[in-house]
């Protein structure tokens, strides 16, 4: 039977950096991914990383504390504050260390790494490779997993967690090549499946930004945190959503509804355009709602002032997106963009460590809810969150496994595969002719109009019952491919029942929550109530539906005040 | 009606590939991914194709469309008027239609020492590298190892011992970049049997490329280095 003393689900950057950090404590630690990991949705962050580097002339007073201000507010107040003040320290030394590993940041005209503004940032602190900072830091830490001999099982998709009594003692996979279920040892399991933002069909994600991640967890008794709290990028591409970088606002450009009016103006006079996310994307739906907008769907993102130059340089990939899938040159035309669902704050609920409930069980980057992003991330955050979080995961893991015995838990392990073995069967077997695609479409179309950008009692109630009534024709679903080899219709049936069951909770945990924090906007409570919601929501699984509770959020050093930008 | 013309191939039952014809209408704008995806998800569920970002930076949809290699989410089905021919990239073992075994291509670009060697201890910040430096490494970095020039280089059809192209390139992404101390090994390794001089400079690679990155260039640069030192 496979074993390792740690196994580590994701290629993506937080699971490359927590496998780094691992073999760096001299585990024996092996990596599973349903991709290869170049492929990981971490490929596609553009703008940049957040640091306090101060390299940047604007910013040569910016500290690790104003960076850690800034996350707590942009958060909304929802964020951990000791753990956001962790993050932002650690910043300045996670980003030096994976550009001495070769990660090809721009630089500035004194050869240091250069930085750009973003929003909701006091300061220009968002490091940046050219707007390809995501594959240049993916590339460079597959090179150094590389380096040390790290083993990835590619393409072999884990699709539950084994339990040994109370402990975690690894999980089981399929291999998409062979078509097998393998049961994989390990004392430790840290799961860096990224986000779930697919469960929306205007997502910027990429396609296998499923809610499986999660999902698998959740159905073991492990609580997901602050699930409501999903984050709509103000511009994305129209019609594909395809992400088009805050670096865009970043250098400069501006937003501009159907009157030619640069709107910002409006909602948020000072930041303007680098207003934080949540509340730009709120100001272009409302152009939008309120006929503004070009055709009822969107707003432009102007680029043309920026020039050729500055274009080339700073945003080559946004020209070859628009010139690729809308046929426009931003150099000449503005770009037609509007919000679509970007990240999830919330996730695996863990501590500072990525430690969860379950022992031997940790979490990292996307799936996870440390928190340090609240009700509402910071762009630039996130990548950061991968680095830090990835590495103390790694770190912690490795102390964590150096003392257990380094064998299986064979018969854990065996009854956990029997198990999946049997699923698989018997979902294979299932009646009726529902098509789980169809289903997923249905749930992906409801999700911004019941849990969008606007919501409310009517809106998630009804949300609530189309979800119940999908997860009961998904009963009378199977997948139809019998085939062995890179059944991926097998798969999805997973991913659905995933994306349904983690949809539950983030439309029952944003119905709970009245009130408006970050993200998650009621028309009909549309304030913040710090006296009753200054706290995260846990949602347990149940077989009947989500149970919540709830846990303080900690304020340490800043009170939650009135956000005005 | 748009027509889609896949090569088609199961290990279990199939003696060979075959081409399966499928017809639907497609709406203006979608791409050939698209297509493949209403395929699955409407007609077929048991065609094999992978796919994630479907915005054309992760490179897991490289295949060959009507003549050339490309990823089927940069490409629009009315380029070629609704006439779709799909195969699955060359030189590479076919694992189930479209979905090749790629271990091969990422064993030579193990193989090129891909990663970063410093040449001098960290320093406590960032190492300092000047914008012209930086700029000496801009035309290989954004290689998505998408594997579509490994598919179109004749060489690898003749000798899959060959580096190919994307392996070699990343050899000079960290041959010209300022910051690795390892230049002289790295260019005594791609010279060596199966490297660059195995190159017939076909321009296959450039032509190809999604990222219209030019591996020809990259291949003769590290050719005249080689030589001239």
């Amino acid at each position: 039977m496979i074993f390792h003393d740690i196994l580590i689900v994701g290629g993506g950057l937080a699971g490359l950096r927590a496998a780094i950090a691992a073999a760096e404590k001299k585990a024996d630690v092996a990596i599973v991914t349903r991709l290869y990991p170049v492929r990981s949705h971490s490929g596609q962050a553009q703008g940049g990383v957040n640091a306090a580097l101060a390299n940047n002339p604007n910013a040569a007073d910016d500290t690790p504390e104003k960076h850690g201000f800034d996350t707590v507010k942009g958060s909304d107040f929802l964020a951990d504050q000791e753990t956001s003040i962790f993050m932002t320290q650690e910043a300045p030394e996670v980003i030096f260390e994976i550009e001495h590993w070769g990660c090809p940041f721009s630089r500035t005209p004194e050869g240091k790494i250069a930085q750009r503004p973003f929003g909701g940032a006091g300061y220009p602190r968002t490091c940046y490779g050219s707007d390809k900072t995501g594959h240049y830091m993916l590339q460079t830490l597959y090179e150094q997993t590389v380096k040390h001999n790290i083993k990835v099982y590619s393409e072999w998709v884990v699709v539950a967690l084994a339990r040994d009594v109370d402990t975690c003692c690894g999980l089981v996979a399929l291999d998409m090549k062979s078509g097998q279920l393998q049961a994989m040892g390990a004392n430790a399991v840290i799961f860096a499946t990224g986000g779930s933002a697919r469960i929306y069909g205007n997502s910027t994600n990429g396609i296998t930004s499923t809610a499986f991640g999660v999902a698998m967890p959740y159905w073991a008794g492990v609580p997901l945190k602050d699930m409501e709290f999903i984050q709509f990028h103000p511009t994305s591409l129209f019609p594909s959503n395809i992400l088009m970088t805050e670096g865009c606002r970043g250098e400069g450009g501006t937003l501009i509804n159907k009157d030619g009016e640069r709107f910002m103006t409006k909602y948020a006079p000072k930041a303007m355009e680098l207003g934080p996310r949540d509340i730009v994307a709120r100001s272009i739906m409302t152009e939008i709602l309120e006929g503004r907008g070009f055709e009822d769907s969107y707003v432009y993102l102007d680029l043309r002032h920026l020039g050729k130059a500055k274009i080339m340089e700073r945003l080559p990939g946004i020209r070859e997106i628009t010139l690729d899938f809308i046929g426009l040159d931003p150099i000449e035309k503005p770009i037609p963009i509007q919000p679509g669902t970007h990240y999830c704050m919330g996730g695996i609920d863990t501590d500072v460590n990525g430690a969860t409930i379950l022992p031997g069980f940790y979490a990292a980057g996307e799936c996870s809810c440390v928190s340090v992003h609240g009700a509402n991330r910071l762009g630039g955050n996130s990548l950061l969150d991968t680095l830090v979080f990835g590495k103390m995961a790694g770190k912690m893991a490795g102390d964590y496994v150096k003392d257990k015995p380094k064998q299986p838990r064979t018969n854990a392990l065996e009854r956990a595969l029997k198990k999946e073995e049997d699923n698989f069967s018997q979902m294979q077997k299932g009646g009726g002719n529902e098509n789980p695609h169809k289903i997923n479409n249905e749930l992906r179309k409801l999700m911004p109009e019941k849990a969008g950008i606007y919501r409310g009692e009517k809106l998630m109630t009804d949300g609530l019952a189309q979800i119940k009534a999908l997860q009961e024709r998904l009963k009378k679903a199977r997948p139809v491919a019998s085939g062995r080899s890179f059944n991926f219709d097998k798969l999805w049936f997973l991913e659905i029942k995933g994306n349904l069951d983690v949809a539950e909770v983030v439309m029952a945990g944003g119905l709970a929550r009245k009130e408006s924090r970050g993200s998650h906007f009621r028309r009909d409570f549309p304030t913040r109530d710090d006296a009753n919601f200054l706290k995260h929501t846990l949602a347990t699984y149940s077989p009947e539906g989500p149970k919540f509770s709830y846990k303080p959020a900690s304020i340490t050093k800043y009170q939650p005040e009135e956000r005005k930008y | 009606m748009t027509e889609f013309k896949i090569l088609r191939y199961d290990q279990d039952k199939d003696q060979e590939p075959y081409f399966q014809t499928y017809t639907f209408d497609s709406p203006k704008g979608m791409t050939v991914l698209e297509g493949l995806i209403y395929i699955f998800e409407n007609i077929d569920p048991t065609l094999s194709f992978r796919s994630m970002c479907r915005a054309a930076v992760c490179g897991s949809c490289a295949m060959h469309i009507n003549g050339l290699y490309n990823l089927s989410c940069r490409t629009q089905i009315d380029k070629y008027d609704g006439k779709i021919e799909l195969r699955p990239l060359a030189h590479l073992p076919i694992i189930k239609d479209l979905v090749v075994d790629l271990e091969p291509f990422f064993e030579q670009y193990k193989k090129v020492m891909p990663y970063l060697i410093p040449k001098e201890e960290p320093p406590k910040k960032e190492y300092i590298q000047s914008e012209k430096e930086r700029k000496k490494v801009d035309p290989w970095v954004d290689c998505i190892l998408c594997a579509a020039c490994y598919g179109s280089c004749p060489v690898e059809a003749t000798d899959p011992k060959y580096l190919g192209p994307a392996a070699l390139m990343k050899a000079l992404r960290f041959i010209d970049d300022s910051r690795d101390g390892k230049g002289k090994e790295r260019l005594a390794f791609v010279a060596s049997d199966f490297g660059v001089f195995r190159c017939h400079t076909i321009f296959n690679c450039q032509k190809v490329c999604p990222k219209t990155l030019d591996p020809t260039l990259a291949i003769a640069k590290l050719k005249m280095k080689a030589f001239f030192g």
